[in-house]
């Protein structure tokens, strides 16, 4: 798959004695939504981290399109792979600021419309962030990673605290960009440890437990 | 004895301020009164050495290589502290060094270089000594404040990385909060000096029998001199905590919570 998404080879996390991943191997695709299941403490998050270099690895490479994460410029690299967190980490100011964080030169339209690709209106461009419901904040990280024109979106567990109508309108949100051929069009790796909404999300599943990966990965 | 000098008598009876205290906190049952009186008759031997050090220092005919000597123990000792009072703060000994050799040359260099002050051991040793003490504090406060919130705002500042920002803008929102924390009492205290309080080097001086206005002169220049100081070296061990916390991959590192006391 080499070029396409990620490549893991042989990558662990931690002490010997206490991996947090152990020897993983596995391939992810740049597009569609790959969703990441298993257990609590089963390595999901520790994976994904590595995967936006907020985290590197003790052993193994990760491989972006071909290219160890060692050699690429890593701020370029964390715009063409955004991340969203699994509590909403809304910034002071409006939603407008929040935006003008990641893109600064992004028009106002072009804001209205990366509202509108996460479901929320035009109105609310102008409203106190911190003052949003924790759904309503958490589509607002999720418009302000669009907002850097990312291939590939990292999700973990962004709806984990959210009540259901709120993860809901993400999900509906999701599965639209990602079959969407317009230009907020991305790819996803969804963290969940909810079987239900991986059956409503995912085009491939790669489930992990204790820090291996049980299926979905190179060596099944 | 002059009338300013209260001698080994007034030395001991000032010493009753010190059984008032005492008997106050035993009355209140707060169980400090042994720390008490271990504290005033620690107080009363380190400065009884430190002054006469201080005399062979200071005097006319002493060699200026005895202030620096005293200058630079004074910057190390203070450093060090530093490492003890903030114990989580990654490299704290080694930007404290770097910090209060900074704040020395920045403020030391404005007065003396100017020629505010004389360069001699009388007006270095003590203008040094308030330099490095304020700017102790300080430095302790900002350092602590830097490191806790780069562990409590992880997540923000983390969002920021994954956004593509540079470690130094991710963490800028932080920074200017941990440091407002250490500068502002600094600044309320510049503000109410003269109405709430009369500072310490103004007093003595006064009552050195120096005259009010020009203890003044002297006082305010200090101040400016403590200002400076804890403005430079809290800027410089900013920066070189945020080098130790993140990176150059712009990866923010662990950083361990305060052990506990």
């Amino acid at each position: 798959m080499t070029g396409s998404g990620f490549e893991l080879r042989g990558v662990s996390v931690g002490a010997p004695d206490r991996r947090r991943l152990d020897a993983v191997n596995v391939d992810i695709a740049a597009s569609g939504i790959t969703v990441l299941a298993g257990p609590s403490g089963a390595g999901k998050s520790t994976l994904l981290r590595l995967l936006n270099r907020l985290d590197v690895p003790d052993e193994g490479t990760v491989r972006w399109q071909g290219t160890s994460l060692d050699d690429v410029d890593v701020l370029a690299h964390r715009r063409r792979v955004g991340m969203v967190f699994q509590q909403p980490t809304a910034f002071p100011g409006t939603v407008a600021d929040n935006l003008r964080l990641a893109a600064p030169l992004t028009r106002e339209d072009d804001m209205v419309a990366l509202l509108d690709a996460v479901a929320l209106g035009a109105g609310f461009l102008h409203r106190d962030a911190l003052e949003l419901s924790g759904g309503e904040r958490q589509r607002v990280c999720l418009a302000r990673t669009l907002a850097t024109d990312p291939v590939l979106v990292l999700a973990d567990e962004p709806t984990a605290s959210l009540d259901p109508e709120a993860t809901a309108i993400i999900e509906a949100s999701v599965l639209r960009l990602a079959a969407s051929t317009g230009r907020h069009r991305t790819g996803w790796v969804w963290v969940s440890h909810d079987a239900d909404q991986t059956e409503r999300l995912a085009d491939r599943v790669i489930t992990l437990d204790r820090g291996r990966i049980t299926s979905g990965g190179i060596d099944d | 004895m002059t009338d300013t000098d209260i001698g080994l008598a007034g030395l001991a009876l000032s010493g009753i301020l010190v059984v008032v205290a005492v008997v106050l906190s035993l009355i209140r049952r707060l169980g400090i009164a042994r720390d008490m009186v271990t504290a005033a008759v620690r107080a009363l031997i380190q400065l009884l050495i430190v002054g006469v050090a201080l005399g062979l220092v200071v005097e006319d005919d002493s060699p200026l290589v005895w202030t620096w000597v005293w200058l630079v123990a004074m910057v190390v000792f203070a450093s060090w502290t530093v490492g003890r009072r903030a114990p989580e703060v990654p490299q704290a000994r080694r930007l404290a060094l770097v910090s209060f050799t900074a704040a020395a040359a920045v403020t030391l260099g404005v007065l003396f270089g100017l020629g505010i002050f004389e360069p001699s051991g009388r007006a270095m040793v003590p203008l040094g000594g308030m330099m490095v003490g304020n700017a102790m504090t300080g430095t302790v406060v900002a350092s602590r404040r830097i490191v806790a919130e780069a562990r409590e705002r992880r997540d923000l500042i983390e969002a920021r990385l994954a956004l593509g920002l540079p470690a130094s803008e991710a963490f800028a929102p932080h920074l200017r909060e941990a440091l407002r924390t250490a500068l502002v009492p600094q600044i309320e205290s510049t503000k109410a000096v003269g109405i709430v309080f009369l500072p310490g080097a103004m007093t003595g001086l006064i009552l050195g029998g120096v005259d009010p206005v020009e203890a003044v002169r002297i006082q305010v220049a200090v101040m400016y001199l403590v200002l400076g100081s804890v403005a430079t070296t809290t800027s410089v061990m900013a920066i070189g905590l945020t080098r130790a916390m993140f990176t150059t991959d712009h990866r923010l590192r662990w950083v361990s919570s305060a052990p506990e006391s």
